[in-house]
């Protein structure tokens, strides 16, 4: 028999159905690739006894006959999501040992449907960064390396033990979460797909907020049709949270098609940037061709406003998480650091001092000077304004087309501290991706080739709100043209 | 607009940050950089343009007002760095 741990998440629940192997087998064999790549450090909470007593669940209902639709799969969960009576921690020192008394929406969903999570997924500290360098439990390091090299790679951030973990078969998927990017971009890093539905799909309930405006659950996994089959189990309504959206969850895993026959995929022109690696650019024109010959008409169509939407993330979302990480003081959860003889505001002070890595207090500081009296026209409101603007502009380009084709990040993974001296050359990796966030729109990244290094490199495709299917299906006909079978040696 | 270091260290009041001495000159230098970058959004025509806030247009729903919470303070408590008589204990505020 075939490793069990390089099925896909589809061939898991067809050979669990078909009875070929069982769920404890097959928990059982990621249980052991978890353990053997602890250099990876993409967990930071392994729960290999909750896993293979899901995976024994698994088996009875399989028996059964009432078998959930993910009985039995090995996920991992983004250590952002509150996981009831397993220490969730964001990556952050500040959360200490933080058992929440309650499940999150999207894992509460999970279980339900019978998944096996192995454990609690490393990623940057409150999901503030690209790379997976700012968790206080360590970098997460890529199973990619540059070929015939020994030096680390970064997985992309900030689901990056999500990715990681994935990509290095460790589990068949994985959840994330997007504010900015950070699904798409480390799926791209990692040459495996990633999903963020549109804003709304999946309740925030239960996911440490980050900016709440912008956060959105999803999935990293090997194929399109595992993403799509993942997604039916997290995404629906939920009262408890307010954003959630009261819309029907469609069976995209049941609709999949590559035939992209009666679809307009508009490429917009702002995204070609000047100085652009040629490969990366050569992919993309490619990828165009790909759609079209699954039937796509391609259209040129304009973002105008594209060029602002990273400094208009970069206030509000410093600004929305300034506000939310407000209620990390020491007093009801948490880490509490009180000077000798200190008084409430020096515990307050302390706490968050300590708690805090350099990466979240920046953010902190950004937020709070942007929202301050005085300032919050200038820049929190404007930003609000121009936010307006790129949806607007995103409105307008579906008029004269269906979806749209953007390369995923501009670069493949780069080493560790490449871009730790510059906070701005590190927010430049979600160039392609943050417009789509502010907008609120489902968009997923595919890998589709490797660059001029050997390191894969993804492409996007953006749809319009709720359009999920029509994101799955481009994706689909990419994946199938680009037949990218690039994985990682294991060097671990 | 530009930061120095006292606006730094007000804004860390605000927020209730302790930094230390030595940061303060690394995070106004950083500031000012972010900052300088932002700025490149007044030069965006904004006018008449409603600020937005909600992405996918929604009404903000209504429930029923009934109480669907409560009944768990010790679960609540467990996490309390200090609790003492079934309340969050902190250092005492007044004299």
């Amino acid at each position: 028999m075939t490793d069990l741990t390089d099925l896909s998440l589809v061939a898991m629940r067809d050979g669990l159905k078909a009875r070929r192997f069982s769920a404890r087998e097959l928990v059982a064999a990621h249980v052991a690739a978890i353990e053997a790549a602890r250099p990876l450090n993409a967990f930071i909470t392994e729960t290999p006894e909750l896993a293979l007593a899901a995976a024994d669940a698994a088996d009875a209902a399989l028996a059964a006959g009432t078998a959930g639709p993910l009985a039995g799969i090995p996920i991992g969960i983004k250590d952002l999501f509150a996981t009831e009576g397993v220490r969730t921690t964001a990556a952050s020192r500040i959360l200490d040992n933080f058992t929440p008394p309650y499940e999150s929406d999207v894992t509460r969903r999970l279980k339900a449907a019978g998944a096996a999570s192995l454990g609690k997924l490393n990623l940057d500290e409150f999901a503030m960064g690209s790379s997976n360098e700012t968790s206080a439990f360590g970098p997460v390091l890529s199973p990619w390396r540059l070929p015939g090299s020994n030096a680390p790679l970064v997985p992309g951030g900030s689901s990056g033990g999500s990715s990681a973990a994935v990509a290095a078969r460790l589990v068949a998927a994985a959840t994330g979460t997007d504010t900015g990017g950070s699904i798409r971009q480390p799926a791209a890093f990692c040459g495996i797909a990633g999903i963020k539905p549109t804003y709304g799909r999946c309740s925030r309930w239960g996911i440490i907020a980050f900016a709440s405006s912008l956060d959105q659950a999803g999935v990293l996994a090997r194929s399109t049709a595992d993403c799509a089959l993942m997604l039916e189990a997290m995404a629906g309504h939920d009262p408890r949270d307010s954003t959630s959206l009261a819309a029907p969850v469609p069976r995209w895993s049941e609709t999949l098609s590559g035939n992209l026959a009666g679809r307009k995929v508009g490429i917009p022109r702002e995204y070609r940037l000047d100085g652009m690696d040629p490969v990366l650019d050569r992919l993309w024109q490619e990828g165009a061709r790909w759609l079209a010959d699954a039937g796509a008409t391609i259209v040129d169509v304009t973002l105008p406003h594209t060029a602002h939407a990273l400094p208009t993330y970069y206030i509000i979302a410093p600004a929305e998480a300034s506000s939310n990480l407000a209620r990390y003081d020491g007093v009801r959860f948490g880490a509490r650091h009180v000077p000798e003889g200190g008084s409430l505001v020096d515990m307050y002070e302390e706490t968050r001092g300590q708690g805090f890595g350099a990466e979240v207090r920046r953010r902190i500081m950004i937020g709070t000077y942007v929202l301050s009296a005085g300032y919050y026209d200038a820049y929190y409101l404007k930003a609000q304004k121009v936010r307006a603007l790129i949806a607007q502009d995103f409105m307008r380009a579906f008029e004269s087309c269906d979806l749209l084709l953007t390369p995923t990040a501009p670069t493949g993974a780069f080493t560790p501290g490449a871009k730790s001296d510059d906070p701005i050359a590190m927010y430049l990796n979600d160039v392609f991706t943050v417009p789509s966030s502010l907008a609120g729109l489902p968009a997923m990244s595919v890998p589709a080739g490797l660059d001029a290094a050997g390191l894969p490199l993804g492409l996007q495709v953006i749809g319009r709100p709720l359009d999920e299917a029509g994101v799955f299906d481009a994706c689909l006909a990419l994946e199938q043209a680009a037949g990218f079978a690039a994985r990682p040696d294991r060097w671990w | 607009m530009s930061v120095d270091s006292s606006t730094v260290r007000r804004v860390a009041k605000l927020a209730r940050l302790r930094l230390a001495e030595g940061d303060v000159a690394g995070l106004e230098a950083e500031l000012n950089k972010i900052l300088g970058w932002i700025d490149q959004l007044q030069a965006v025509d904004t006018d008449g343009v409603e600020p937005l806030a909600a992405v996918i247009p929604t009404r903000a729903p209504w429930r029923a007002d009934q109480v669907t919470d409560g009944n768990c303070r010790e679960a609540i408590l467990a996490n309390a760095p200090a609790s003492a008589h079934g309340f969050f204990a902190v250092p005492k505020v007044i004299e």
